[in-house]
C-alpha cells in the first residue's frame, strides 16, 4: 500500500473520531442551552425591570413596562447607530413617562450607555449608566455602583428635575456655566453623560406625542 | 487515590507548581481581573470549576483520544465545558454571574487549564486529575485574592468592594476613610505588574529561604522526586 493511501486511511480515521467528540460535546452544550434558556430569560427581564425601577418609581405606572415599547433606527439625537428601544410608562391609559436608551459618543473612554427616564410632563426622572468604560477610580464616579459617594451619588443630580426651567444653555456641567456639578479631574465623563441626558430629554419632549401613540413592538 | 498523592496535589498546587508564582502560566486573566477582592477571587473560583470538570472529563475520557489529535480534543472538550459553566452560572448564580460574565469565556483562553490537562489529566485517573484541578485553581484563587487585595488597597483605599453583588447585606472595608485620593496605579494595568512582581519576588525569597534551611538541616529530608515539569513561562 502506498504512502499516500495510508496518509488517507489515517485522516479519514483521526476525522472520525474528531466528528463523534465534536457532535458529543457539541451536543452536551446544545443540552445545557436548551435547559437554561427559561431562566437565563427571565433573569435578563428582571435585571431590566430593575434598572427601570432605579430610574422610574415603581409608583409612577401601571403597565407592563417591557411589553410597551417602540424600536428606533439609527438615532443620532440620542447617539444611538445601531438603533434602540424606548419603553412607554403610562398609567391608566394615559401617558406617564418614556424611558430611553441613550449612548454618549463623548466619553473619556468611548461611547457611554444609559437610560433616560422623561416623564410626560417634561420633568426628568432619573439618569442610569449602564455600560462605560471611564477609567476606574476617576471618571467611573457616573455609574453610583462605583461612586464612592454612596450617600449622595452625583448621578442623583439628575433625580426629578425640569428640563424646561433649565433649559437647554443651563444643562451643563458648572464648570461649562451650568447647573450640574462635576468632580475635579474628571469633568470629560460627566459632561459627556449631562450633555447625553439634555439631548434625550430634549428628543422625548420633542417627539413626546408620536412616541406615546406609535403601536406597542413597533418601528418609529 | 491515598491521603499522600492527595497532599500531594494540594501542596503542588497551591505552593510548590502556584500557577501565578512559579508556572506564570495563564497572566492574561490574572493581570486583567485583579483590580479587586471580589472580581480576582470570582475569576479564580470559576476557573475552579472548569478546572475540575476538564481534568474530570480528559482523565475519564483519555484511552479514548488519540495521541496525534489530543490538542485539538482537549480544546473542544475545554470549550464546550467552559461553555456549559457560563450558561449555567448566568442562569443559577445569575448575581455572581453579573459580576464575572465578561471574565468566563476568557477561561477557554486560560493556558493554564490546557496546561494541567495535557501535563496531568491525560495520564492520571479521573479522580486524582479533578483533585489536581480543584487544587491548581485554589492556588490561583489565594493568589488572585491576594493580588486584587493589593491593589485595590493602594488604587482605592478598600477591600471587597463589589461584595454587596455576591453577598447582599455585606459592604465593602474602607481602611483609610473616605478622604483617601486613590493611587490610580494600583487598578490601572501597570499596577498588576508591578504587585505581581513583588508577589512572585516575596515567593521566591521565601523559597530560597526554605531552601538554604533544608541543606542546613542536620538530617536532610530524601527529595521526592517531581511529578512535574519544571517552570515555564507562559
Amino acid at each position: 500500500m502506498s504512502a499516500r493511501c495510508t496518509a488517507a486511511r489515517t485522516s479519514l480515521r483521526t476525522a472520525g473520531i474528531m466528528v463523534v467528540f465534536t457532535v458529543a460535546f457539541t451536543a452536551l452544550m446544545a443540552a445545557t442551552f436548551e435547559v437554561t434558556r427559561p431562566t437565563i430569560e427571565a433573569s435578563a427581564q428582571e435585571g431590566k425591570m430593575r434598572l427601570i425601577n432605579e430610574v422610574l418609581p415603581r409608583a409612577s405606572y401601571d403597565n407592563l413596562l417591557l411589553d410597551d415599547f417602540v424600536t428606533l433606527g439609527p438615532t443620532p439625537e440620542l447617539g444611538l447607530d445601531d438603533g434602540g428601544h424606548i419603553f412607554r410608562a403610562r398609567k391608566a391609559g394615559e401617558p406617564a413617562a418614556l424611558v430611553l436608551e441613550v449612548i454618549a459618543p463623548d466619553g473619556y473612554a468611548g461611547r457611554i450607555q444609559m437610560v433616560v427616564a422623561v416623564g410626560a410632563d417634561g420633568r426628568v426622572n432619573g439618569v442610569r449608566v449602564t455600560g462605560h468604560r471611564e477609567t476606574p477610580g476617576l471618571g467611573d464616579y457616573i455609574d453610583p455602583k462605583k461612586d464612592r459617594n454612596k450617600s449622595q451619588p452625583w448621578i442623583e443630580q439628575f433625580a426629578d428635575v425640569s428640563f424646561a426651567d433649565i433649559g437647554l444653555d443651563k444643562w451643563k456641567v458648572r464648570r461649562d456655566g451650568g447647573v450640574f456639578a462635576s468632580r475635579s479631574g474628571a469633568t470629560i465623563s460627566a459632561r459627556a453623560v449631562t450633555h447625553a441626558a439634555a439631548r434625550a430629554a430634549d428628543y422625548a419632549i420633542r417627539h413626546r406625542d408620536a412616541l406615546f401613540t406609535a403601536p406597542a413592538g413597533g418601528r418609529l | 487515590m491515598n491521603l499522600q498523592s492527595f497532599r500531594e496535589s494540594a501542596w503542588n498546587g497551591l505552593w510548590r507548581q502556584n500557577t501565578g508564582l512559579v508556572q506564570l502560566l495563564g497572566l492574561c486573566p490574572i493581570l486583567a481581573v485583579s483590580t479587586s477582592v471580589v472580581n480576582a477571587a470570582s475569576l479564580g473560583l470559576a476557573t475552579v470549576v472548569v478546572m475540575a470538570v476538564s481534568n474530570f472529563a480528559v482523565a475519564s475520557l483519555r484511552n479514548f483520544i488519540p495521541y496525534e489529535i489530543r490538542i485539538p480534543v482537549f480544546i473542544l472538550i475545554i470549550a464546550a465545558l467552559t461553555t456549559v459553566v457560563d450558561l449555567s452560572f448566568n442562569a443559577y448564580f445569575h448575581d455572581l454571574y453579573l459580576v464575572l460574565g465578561i471574565f468566563i469565556p476568557l477561561i477557554v483562553t486560560n493556558c493554564i487549564v490546557l496546561a494541567r490537562v495535557e501535563a496531568f489529566a491525560a495520564k492520571n485517573d479521573p479522580v486524582s486529575s479533578t483533585v489536581d484541578g480543584v487544587m491548581m485553581g485554589l492556588g490561583l484563587v489565594c493568589l488572585l485574592a491576594v493580588l486584587g487585595g493589593l491593589r485595590e488597597l493602594v488604587g482605592n483605599g478598600t477591600l471587597l468592594s463589589g461584595i454587596e453583588m455576591v453577598f447582599p447585606g455585606l459592604s465593602a472595608i474602607s481602611l483609610f476613610g473616605p478622604d483617601y485620593p486613590g493611587f490610580l496605579i494600583g487598578i490601572l494595568p501597570p499596577g498588576a505588574f508591578f504587585a505581581l512582581g513583588c508577589l512572585i519576588a516575596l515567593s521566591n525569597l521565601i523559597r530560597s529561604r526554605a531552601a538554604r534551611h533544608k541543606t542546613a538541616a542536620p538530617h536532610p529530608t530524601v527529595p521526592t522526586p517531581a511529578t512535574d515539569q519544571p517552570a515555564s513561562a507562559a
